[in-house]
């Protein structure tokens, strides 16, 4: 019944998408006050119908209502709780539904709460977000149904893969769902402003807070990602250039670069094609990712199983709303009025480079990921991975890193060179102390985390360069915003190259009670024995890690085996201290009785996912600092963006 | 009797298709070089050779048999001296460039290298009809 | 910006969707072949996996006569499905040799007790070397080798009744 009731409520929001589309356009075009006074009543039904229907969604997994066809396939009755919840997202139908339903609660409380807009253009939003919402109620009405019934009934269902009954599937999905929404807002934002021609700094400063709030989830969304797979499958990596990763690495960058983008645009009334250009690049980029998951057409540890009609229905919506998008910029950009100009020595000229960079690194990763596509119409097949991923978009990132020391202190529409090397004068002391360092050191590293321990250092002395001889007690919050989030970007780099170069492996089969070092560990092997969970028995081995004199550390790794479905897993044992993580993992016994025994010293790992979540706290900060600065101009009613000030970026 | 089908298939699902070598892995596949360096150059080389069963992972970062057996020939390659470069072209001989995750350089993949630079230089381009050019009063 | 460059990112959509559209209507195969194909057989040398059978080396392969070399293991599946395959065409006077992918005495023995043993010669794959060598992606894979010791053929996967047509027009043509 409940199933039903989901479909139901789905059908309904599907609807009134439509409705608020049709209503929203005529009522646009014709001018008509009535027409326009429904759109956001409507929006605000559809996001509470759309809700309802993912609960409902959630309801049946909870339950593990086997007649639900997504529920056997993909849910297990002995599954723990939280996996059954955060199961409902864990395969493509339900993802797609958990999408829709951010997509239309967000247009809700847009209709509901947004006072800052232009009416015209508020309603314009809400139109193109249902646009976009009923191309994919279509696609899962029509093509992937969450609620279809299965009969006869099954006994139990086929259980949720091993590697995604983790709390990172609670977190990273949702993360991730809301970052994609919030740049399909931006999307609409940009499309409302090419069809009514008025794209200039009001348009921006109403945008900039979506793109900054999408920054935030996709930042973070990413980061979980990262830390789930480092450790969930049991080796330490952290990044693969894996297509699904690459799919959600080319918003992000698209992302960035608008985010600097509108700023300029909102300060300076600068880059106006380059950040509706940009908008729509990075909904495409989305839309893009959203695409690769669930057609099939790449191979990935993280796609979901698909099959080609729904690969299809995707490439039209695809069409539709890119092509479409993209015609409507080649259309109607010529006609917006160009902005202010401004040299290349400057603020402006460096986030232009800025967006050039993020632009290329984001053409490399996407020509990187499809490009096997390309050869394979040519009858061959090639796999195309880090070895060129990290020299071809590395490269162009570290460059990018430069300019980062540099532009934060740049003056609006023109700059001396001199003047701006004796701002950054202690980060380039500071790289050249570093550079020595390494110099004399003589680290065996390859020439990338060469070059980025010494930008990280740097960037990482750069970022505070805006603060000196600032008062700092009234340097507004979001000038902090900027540094911290610049830091972060320093943090991870130097988590990278750290990691990357000085990563300590030892692959043994050990003895109970025999010791072996790795890095400054002595790690000894105390025990190992059967133990079992709620769905899996496993192996469970003790380890005592000591360093020195310091207190020893009891890690138990585990060698599982999952019993719906049946699966072998490894689940590692994780030992953090302030410089690094020692990672360990069992594996197989040998003939002989010894257990294998992977162990990892990773120094400085965890600077990689900390710089993450700093960067999103400094877009956070931005976000906040922002919003009061746009408050109290308009209680002063004043503009919030004297465009005079040679002051600060987000 | 139609659930009983059902049931059956389902469970024929959830089982593996095939039932695992009762051996252990070869010898080499997770033991070092004694050979700090060596170890390191074939280490290098297991990351970037794709492991033939799984869903795009290297040989170093996977528990399939196939990729354990191919580690152990890599070590024992590395080991007698063979240089890294005349595994991976033994390899990419057998099974094609797919087996490689650093892709062959020819005329087919040329546009992996200059498609970049080209944006990178068209942007350059885009760019510059935006800057102001310095007027010598 | 210039009237041209403003279609750009529409041309490049474009290409996007060809190259994209052709992925969907023509799906890769995801099995990997081999590439040795034409090529000389590679050298190779494997015990006997069974008592009473030789083991198998590249050198058996060049005596003149077009033969099949059959990857399979006793804890493979499709390898038991496609025994009654291999055993007719033993019948039919074609030989086998058997390379054992990681395989125990006890269990081959077990198998082919129980399946049938079509194979000439069994060799002993414990590390799969030989497998590799042949570019052999799994089991069970069937190759056709003439009598050069050239490698003509190959069957990715068991054999059944779809593809022995085509398995044994290529052993006529290795002739």
């Amino acid at each position: 019944m409940i199933a039903e009731i989901g479909l139901a409520f789905l059908w309904l929001a599907g609807v009134l998408a439509g409705l608020q589309l049709i209503i929203g356009a005529i009522g646009l075009r014709t001018d008509r006050a009535e027409m326009m006074a429904g759109v956001r009543p409507i929006a605000m039904v559809q996001g509470i119908l759309v809700g309802l229907s993912f609960w409902c969604l959630v309801a049946v997994f909870m339950q593990s209502d086997m007649s639900v066809k997504l529920v056997a396939l993909n849910s297990h009755s002995a599954k723990p709780m939280l996996f059954k919840f955060a199961g409902t997202w864990g395969n493509h139908e339900g993802s797609m539904l958990l999408w829709v339903a951010v997509l239309g609660v967000s247009s809700g409380l847009i209709a509901a709460f947004e006072r800052a807009l232009k009416y015209r253009t508020h309603i314009a939003t809400l139109a193109a977000q249902a646009a976009i919402a009923l191309g994919f109620y279509g696609f899962l009405i029509f093509s992937s149904n969450p609620f279809e019934r299965l009969n006869p009934v099954p006994l139990d269902g086929q259980g949720l893969n091993p590697l995604l009954q983790d709390p990172g599937l609670a977190f990273h999905p949702p993360t991730l769902y809301f970052g994609y929404v919030g740049i399909s807002v931006a999307f609409s934002f940009a499309v409302g402003a090419l069809i009514e021609r008025d794209v200039g700094p009001a348009f921006a400063r109403a945008m900039r807070p979506w793109v900054l709030g999408a920054w935030i989830f996709l930042t973070l969304g990413i980061t979980a990602g990262s830390y789930w797979a480092y450790y969930e499958l049991g080796w330490g990596g952290w990044w693969f250039w894996d297509p699904v990763e690459n799919a959600s690495l080319m918003p992000w960058l698209a992302a960035t670069a608008l985010l600097h983008s509108v700023a300029v645009l909102a300060t300076r009334d600068g880059l106006r094609a380059w950040t509706v250009m940009l908008a729509v690049v990075a909904f495409s980029m989305s839309m893009v990712g959203t695409f690769l998951v669930r057609s099939g057409i790449l191979t990935s540890v993280h796609s979901f199983a698909v099959d080609p009609t729904r690969g299809g229905f995707l490439l039209a919506l695809l069409v539709l709303y890119i092509g479409g998008a993209m015609a409507l910029f080649a259309l109607r950009v010529g006609t917006v009025r160009e902005g202010n100009q401004f040299d290349l020595m400057s603020r402006e000229g460096a986030l232009v480079i800025n967006n050039l960079l993020l632009s290329v690194i984001l053409s490399i990763v996407l020509v990187g990921t499809l490009y096997p596509l390309v050869t394979e119409a040519m009858g061959q097949k090639i796999s195309i991975g880090a070895p060129y991923f990290n020299s071809a978009a590395g490269y162009p990132a570290l460059l990018l890193v430069v300019i980062m020391i540099m532009g934060p202190v740049m003056r609006w529409r023109r700059d001396e060179f001199k003047a701006v090397m004796q701002r950054i004068a202690l980060p380039l002391l500071a790289t050249a102390l570093m550079l020595l360092g390494l110099v004399l050191a003589r680290p065996d590293v390859g020439i990338l985390p060469f070059l980025g321990l010494l930008l990280a250092v740097g960037v990482g002395v750069g970022s505070f360069a805006p603060l000196w001889k600032r008062n700092l007690r009234r340097t507004p919050l979001f000038t902090y915003g900027m540094v911290i989030a610049h830091f972060g970007i320093a943090l991870s780099l130097g988590g990278m190259a750290s990691e990357s170069g000085f990563i300590k492996e030892k692959l043994v089969a050990v003895n109970i009670g025999e010791s072996n070092t790795v890095g400054p560990y002595t790690v000894k092997f105390l025990k190992i024995e059967p133990v079992a969970g709620p769905n899996w028995t496993a192996m469970e081995a003790t380890l005592e890690a000591r360093r020195g004199d310091g207190e020893p550390m009891i890690l138990r790794p585990q060698a599982r085996m999952f019993s719906n479905p049946v699966t072998p897993t490894n689940e590692a044992a994780i030992g953090t201290v302030l410089d690094g993580q020692l990672y360990l993992n069992i594996g197989e016994p040998t003939p002989d009785g010894r257990w294998q025994l992977r162990m990892w010293w990773k120094p400085y790992v965890t600077f990689i996912w900390l710089g993450g979540i700093l960067v999103a706290l400094g877009g956070f900060l931005s976000l906040i600092g922002r919003a009061v600065r746009e408050k109290s101009a308009r209680a002063r009613k004043a503009s919030p963006e004297p465009f005079a000030s040679g002051d600060i970026l987000v | 009797m139609i659930w009983r089908t059902l049931l059956a298939v389902l469970l024929v699902i959830a089982s593996p298709a095939a039932a695992d070598s009762l051996l252990p892995d070869a010898e080499m596949a997770n033991v070092q070089l004694s050979d700090p360096a060596k170890e390191r150059q074939a280490k290098a080389l297991m990351e970037t050779i794709r492991c033939l069963v799984c869903q795009g992972q290297s040989i170093a970062d996977s528990d399939a048999d196939m990729a354990a057996d191919m580690r152990a020939l890599i070590r024992q390659r590395i080991d007698k001296g063979e240089a890294p470069e005349s595994i991976r072209a033994w390899l990419v001989e057998r099974y094609g460039s797919w087996v490689s995750y650093a892709p062959p350089a020819s005329t087919i993949t040329s546009p992996l290298w200059v498609l970049p630079i080209g944006f990178f230089l068209i942007g350059l381009v885009l760019v510059g009809g935006r800057l102001k050019v310095k007027r010598k009063k | 910006m210039k009237h041209i460059w403003l279609w750009l990112p529409l041309g490049l959509f474009v290409l996007f969707f060809a190259v994209v559209a052709n992925g969907l209507i023509n799906p890769a195969d995801r099995v990997i072949m081999s590439t040795m194909i034409g090529k000389p057989a590679p050298q190779f040398s494997l015990p006997s996996a069974v008592d009473g059978l030789p083991g198998v080396g590249v050198a058996n392969l060049r005596d003149g006569k077009p033969k099949l070399v059959n990857i399979f293991a006793s804890w493979c599946i499709p390898c038991a499905s496609e025994a009654p395959m291999l055993e007719q065409l033993a019948k039919q006077g074609i030989e086998i040799h058997g390379i054992a992918i990681r395989d125990r005495r006890q269990d081959l023995d077990r198998f082919l007790a129980r399946y049938g043993n079509p194979y000439a010669r069994i060799g002993a794959d414990n590390d799969a070397k030989a497998q590799i060598s042949f570019g052999s992606a799994g089991v069970p894979e069937t190759f056709v080798v003439d009598g050069k010791g050239i490698i003509r053929y190959q069957i990715a996967g068991d054999i059944n009744p779809s593809n022995v047509g085509d398995l044994l027009t290529a052993l006529k043509a290795a002739k």
